[in-house]
């Protein structure tokens, strides 16, 4: 079976010819393709901080053959902003501090566009908590994490009001 | 150098720093977008990768390793082991310095420790050098493994923690015992731990003839360049690391690990560049952890509920082949007034990897132990726990009669009770329950950590276009020090702190100390202000001493550096910018440089420490045990705090250990093997968010002369302590279960 | 992680013939085969990704009012789908409290129930395991095993299934649905995973190149959804494997239990169906006597295989708890906490 794929990464669809089926979409995307955004933290889908969106939902690169996606949409950390214009959870990140040493948060932010999208926790602190818990900090700013998702959960929420 | 920190002047960042704002995090947006580079993202063209082989033995011998079978995977490169890899300047064994720990990087057959690497696979892709570290399939000669605290020969140490003499006596210990009222003697057992840094440990290493060039996160780049340079026999300027961010350290980066040394080494035996990353299982090994302490409290009190006598035994262990002990009994030096004091210390020797300073390393368990023991005293006493506490205030240093150099525990303790509630506490145990049923208990503890300081160095420049340059080789793991370092420059250099340049992280600049002991913003945020001085009183030099300026003459009077401008401090009207300044004298650029170091007088004067008092609630399902802790108030004094929003992200962080430590944390060892059992994130568990309650970090006013100019104290390890026995007392309170090994679980709860 | 030959087979019967060949092994998310492999434990020479076969992720209401869940559908989809989660609350409540939403996220129904031993020696490739070398030994027996089995363990092997979706759906009579090259049959779930016995290495009744097509509740089940509950008691608050869990459901009428259906995980190597349990709360009526009894009754065989006696005396109270709750009635809208004891939502005891 050839190994070349089509993926569409951060809107732009790109053929990749894989050299080995056992590449992970983590591993594509740090190793051959310079997303080096998306972060390795355990390997093993216990730790989140390699949280990307495939077909907008969001999963362990880790744990996800890239040979299996072909086809797929992929949204990483790079893709989120528009230009110079954060995305609201980047924007809300910041503003509530939800970060430190920094390596966890683009898993943390793209778990977060994930959480928002699915549309189950709300602005419920508890379960904004429940639904990022996929995701380790091990400098421990889960406190502004939850601030950040609430605040950026409520923005979008007004934006789409708004546009409705 | 590239900049590592594009787009920090661009037009998203804060305008108008000074001391005491919370600006948000300069490198916010580089670490919101991906775009933050760390060791692991570089790739130098024509990069190989190298992964590791490790040892399943804790002791013996390689005997065999399947090289053959490894070199033959499809893209293998080369087979580093102990036959073939480039032998070393100095004996990685050597101990150039107590801190220089022992490193394992295949000069020899020898196993020392489980996960010890044994050989390292080099290939062109990442899959197959990993395939090929499994196509080793090594033999051992094995030995038995120690793996236990009671596995061991016992010994006291010479010197425990960073050079602590390991048994100190105040007064008579036994006669206060034999005095008191009341008498409590408890042990304690923690568990090791181990770091678990979200980045694990990595080096991108590309060599160029002698010199090295190295992406490596680390929080003491000058330490670190300086032992690569013994250890490779280059000089240590030939080599080149670049350290923009850590992503986390805590403690286990402080100095080259085995395996990014066996990285570097791998470069060279191929001569192209080579990324070596440790996979998680294998970060519990070499890269140290926190010993296991079994720590003896005896604690005496008098009628009235106040100390007779406190004797702090730790027993803690080391590796087979290097020195490092918990200090975990130094924790009751400083912090409660007692006629006697001891702390003693005594340990194993067992068949792990070398244990390294880990976040408040020996307060962290210490003051677990402590605050416990204090808080079983209390109940002895039929006292509150916090006036049990007040009643033992330390009004000088216990151990030596020094005074404080600032104490404003008593406020932390005031603050903090009031936003808890606290006054509402039941004394006696399981008498709170949630409308759900649930047990509800408080607890509390004290917070302290050493207010230390090491020596650093910074460079400051003022350019001819008036904006400012500030160079210091700090290190930022996630505290902060890009944004408060920059503050501090910004308010030294009189400019806005866009106009100011913050260059750090790399080891070409000016040696900032090590990031640890709680230490670098003190030590790097005193040489920054030390340089910002010296280029502005050249500047004013320059001014002052030029007829054609409006500030000549001002000699005695002075000026003050505002907003890109000197300005005569007794007319405010007569000013010149920086630029002007330096236009009319024809200077491209004046450079000031700074020193800082403990003021040796003030350090032998005073006691220096940050405080802080931490209040719990948790609640426990009667029936189940299950533990969750559902609020934290701490209040701490700190010193001056340049940037309150990163001060309280810290202190949460701690607080979160110290939850960890007291609920979470457990390398599970098996006797038999010495192998850790949950060497992974699933098992071994660090708080998830819904495990984190809501929190507050209350910061009491506080502001010391004596440890600095600026008033620093730090903050990354305080939080830690305090937090971890506040939350045992409080499960103790809940349920009248008094659990003293930890983590605490539900099995301990299910009476 | 060995190389492998990957193929996509586009039919069940593709796949199946695929399977059967040796080496080879299904992929559906891989969120456990893929694990499993990097540490060395897996080690397929062919991966037959069935991950897009069509007609497999269907959530379908069955002419008699039962559903049927395709094998590809993800753990998340089936948990959110408000219909299912009205009917069969339990299930919904077990699965959102496994694992992560990431995971959740990717992982499929069939892949949930072929998930693999959490325990630490099966892991540890250096260590003696018989399910991954038969014949090697058990160095679980005499090492750390406080999360290890108390009901239906042997001297070969103490793991313990570490699925919590499997749990209701043993207490549901769920049916699993099997392809084969002998064609379809069907499995009842509390007869799909085996007990370890002399052969921990077979964990469940599949054949080699047997591939899970659906799993099926009856309409039965769906009676239940009144009062259906999952709770888990974890070592976290979330993101962690079970000590000790329960599923349990009733059925009240008239103040009297008409029906009981309970199960346990992370006791035994399989979910643990406690039917005897279930008879001795037919016909009573609910409260802390019966459920007490019932607790007695699921435990009566149990006993530690080391150091885990507590997980006895936890399962009982688990259940008792379970069943407290079960009887209170199932709440409106899912916890916040999935199966949390501290998302019970009013008190511990009605």
């Amino acid at each position: 079976m050839p190994l070349s794929i089509t993926l569409t990464i951060n809107g732009e669809p790109r053929r990749i010819d894989l050299d080995d089926p056992r590449v992970t979409l983590l591993d594509l995307l740090r190793e051959r393709l310079d997303l080096t955004g998306t972060k390795k933290g355990c390997d093993r889908g216990q730790c989140g901080a390699c949280t990307i969106l495939v077909d907008g939902r969001r999963i362990n690169s880790c744990l996800a053959l890239a040979i299996s996606h072909d086809g797929a949409e992929i949204l990483t950390i790079e893709g989120l902003a528009r230009g110079d214009a954060l995305h609201p959870v980047q924007q809300a990140f910041i503003a509530h501090d939800a970060l430190q040493c920094g390596y966890c948060t683009p898993g943390q932010i793209m778990s977060a566009v994930g959480l928002i999208g699915e549309g189950q926790a709300g602005d419920d602190p508890e379960r904004v908590r429940e639904g990022m818990s996929g995701n380790l900090c091990r400098c421990g700013a889960y406190a502004g994490i939850t601030e950040a998702v609430i605040e950026a959960q409520r923005a979008l929420t007004s934006d789409a009001e708004k546009a409705a | 150098m590239t900049d590592p920190m594009p787009g920090l002047t661009g037009p998203r960042a804060r305008h108008g720093s000074t001391l005491g704002q919370p600006l948000t995090r300069r490198d916010g947006v580089l670490k919101v977008t991906g775009a933050a580079r760390y060791a692991a993202d570089n790739h130098p063209p024509g990069m190989l990768y190298a992964v590791l082989a490790v040892s399943r033995v804790a002791r013996g011998r390689v005997t065999f390793l399947d090289v053959e079978a490894a070199r033959a995977v499809p893209g293998v490169v080369e087979v580093m082991t102990h036959a073939n890899a480039p032998r070393l300047a100095t004996d990685p064994d050597e101990k150039t310095n107590p801190f220089a720990f022992r490193l394992n990087v295949l000069q020899s057959d020898r196993v020392r420790f489980p996960n010890q690497p044994i050989a390292v696979v080099i290939a062109e892709t990442l899959e197959a050098a990993t395939e090929g570290a499994e196509r080793l399939a090594p033999r051992f000669d094995e030995e038995p493994a120690r793996a236990a605290l009671d596995d061991g020969e016992v010994f006291t140490p010479a010197v425990v923690g960073a050079g602590s003499p390991a048994d100190v006596a105040h007064g008579e210990v036994e006669a206060g015992l034999g005095a008191a009222s009341h008498r409590v003697e408890a042990t304690y057992d923690t568990p090791a731990q181990y770091h678990n840094t979200m980045e694990t440990h990595a080096v991108v290493a590309a060599w160029d003839g002698n010199r090295l060039s190295l992406d490596l996160p680390s929080q003491a780049l000058a330490m670190t360049q300086m032992r690569l340079g013994q250890l490779l026999g280059i000089m240590p300027g030939d080599i080149h690391i670049r350290s923009p961010f850590l992503g986390g350290g805590f403690g286990s980066k402080a100095g080259v690990s085995g395996p990014q040394l066996l990285g570097i080494m791998a470069a060279r035996l191929l001569g192209r560049p080579v990324k070596l990353v440790l996979s998680r299982e294998q970060a519990f090994g070499p890269v140290g952890h926190r010993a296991p302490t079994r720590q003896t409290l005896r604690l005496g009190a008098d009628g009235e509920g106040r100390l007779t006598a406190l004797h702090h035994h730790t027993r803690t262990a080391t590796s087979s082949f290097d020195d490092f002990y918990e200090a975990a009994s130094g924790a009751s030096h400083s912090l409660y007034a007692s006629p006697a004091i001891r702390t003693s210390h005594d340990a194993v020797r067992l068949d792990t990897g070398t244990p390294t300073f880990m976040r408040a390393p020996g307060e962290a368990p210490g003051s677990l132990a402590l605050e416990c023991a204090m808080d079983e005293m209390a109940e002895a006493c039929g006292m509150d726990p916090l006036a049990f506490r007040l009643a033992n205030y330390a009004e000088v240093e216990p151990m030596t009669g020094r005074p404080f150099s600032s104490k404003a525990l008593r406020e932390c303790y005031e603050q903090g009770a009031a936003r808890f509630g606290w006054a509402g506490r039941p004394l006696a145990p399981r008498q709170m329950r949630d409308e759900a049923g649930l047990l509800v208990g408080w607890g509390m503890g004290t917070a302290t950590f050493p207010a230390l300081m090491f020596q650093g160095q910074a460079r400051a420049v003022i350019r001819a276009d008036g904006t400012g340059l500030m160079e210091t080789g700090a290190h930022d793991m996630g505290q902060g020090a890009w944004t408060a370092l920059a503050q501090v420059a910004a308010d030294g250099l009189g400019l806005p702190i866009d106009a100011v340049e913050f260059r750090a992280g790399s080891s070409d600049l000016p040696d900032a100390g090590i990031a640890g002991g709680s230490a670098h913003m003190a030590t790097a945020g005193m040489a920054v202000h030390e340089a910002a001085a010296a280029a502005i009183a050249r500047l004013a030099d320059l001014a002052t001493g030029d007829e054609r300026s409006p500030l000549f003459g001002a000699g005695n009077a002075g000026v003050v550096a505002r907003d890109g401008r000197l300005v005569r401090r007794d007319d405010e009207s007569r000013h010149e910018s920086y630029a002007d300044i330096l236009a009319r004298a024809g200077v491209a650029e004046i450079e000031g440089r700074g020193r800082a170091a403990r003021d040796p007088a003030a350090g032998a004067d005073y006691a220096m420490h940050a405080h802080g008092a931490v209040f719990a609630e948790v609640k426990v399902d009667p029936e189940l045990g299950q533990i969750r802790a559902t609020r934290l108030v701490g209040a701490f004094a700190v010193g001056r705090v340049i940037n309150p929003r990163l001060v309280q992200s810290q202190l949460y962080g701690g607080m979160i250990w110290g939850l960890s430590f007291a609920l979470h944390e457990k390398a599970v060892v098996d006797r038999r093997s010495g192998r850790v059992m949950n060497a992974n994130l699933g098992e071994y568990h660090v708080p998830v968010n819904a495990d984190v309650p809501p929190m507050e970090a209350i910061l009491v006013e506080e502001h010391d002369p004596y440890v600095n100019a600026l008033g620093i104290k730090g903050v990354g390890e305080i939080g830690i302590t305090g937090s971890a026995g506040a939350i045992a007392n409080a499960v103790r309170h809940a349920t009248g279960t008094r659990v003293r090994s930890f983590p605490i679980g539900l099995a301990d709860l299910l009476a | 992680m060995n190389r492998f030959d990957y193929v996509r087979p586009s039919s069940v019967s593709e796949a199946v013939a695929a399977g059967a060949e040796p080496g080879s092994a299904f992929l559906a998310a891989g969120t456990n085969l893929l694990d499993l492999m990097k540490g060395g434990i897996a080690r397929p020479t062919r991966l037959v990704d069935v991950g897009r076969i069509p007609g497999l992720d269907a959530i379908e209401t069955l002419p008699d009012g039962g559903v049927r869940i395709g094998a590809l559908v993800r753990n998340a989809d089936l948990a959110y789908h408000q219909e299912f989660a009205r009917r069969f609350p339990m299930v919904a409540e077990a699965l959102l409290s496994g694992a992560s939403a990431q995971l959740r996220n990717a992982a499929t129904t069939g892949g949930n129930l072929l998930q693999r031993t959490r325990c630490p020696y099966f892991y540890d490739t250096a260590s003696a395991c018989n399910k991954r070398e038969p014949g090697a030994g058990c160095d679980a027996l005499a090492g750390e095993n406080r999360q290890h089995a108390v009901l239906g363990w042997s001297e070969a092997c103490i793991a313990t299934n570490p699925s919590d979706f499997a749990v209701p759906l043993a207490a549901l009579d769920a049916v699993v649905e099997i392809e084969g090259r002998g064609g379809r049959r069907e499995v009842p779930l509390t007869d799909f995973h085996r007990l370890p016995g002399d052969t921990p290495q077979i964990e469940t009744v599949l054949a080699p190149g047997e591939l899970i097509v659906a799993v099926r509740l009856s309409a039965d089940a769906a009676a239940f959804a009144g009062h259906a509950r999952y709770l888990k008691v974890r070592e976290r608050t979330s993101y962690a494997f079970a000590v000790v869990s329960a599923a349990a459901a009733l059925r009240i009428a008239d103040g009297r239990i008409e029906a009981a259906r309970l199960a346990l995980g992370g006791v035994a190597l399989k979910p643990w169906r406690a039917r005897e349990a279930e008879a001795a709360l037919a016909g009573a009526s609910p409260g802390f006597e019966s459920f007490q009894e019932a607790a007695a009754l699921a435990l009566a065989e149990a006993r530690p295989s080391g150091d885990n006696a507590y997980k006895i005396e936890l399962a009982r109270r688990v259940i008792a708890r379970a069943l407290t709750l079960a009887a209170a009635g199932t709440p409106e809208r899912l916890p916040a906490l999935p199966g949390s004891p501290f998302a019970s939502g009013g008190s511990l005891h009605d």
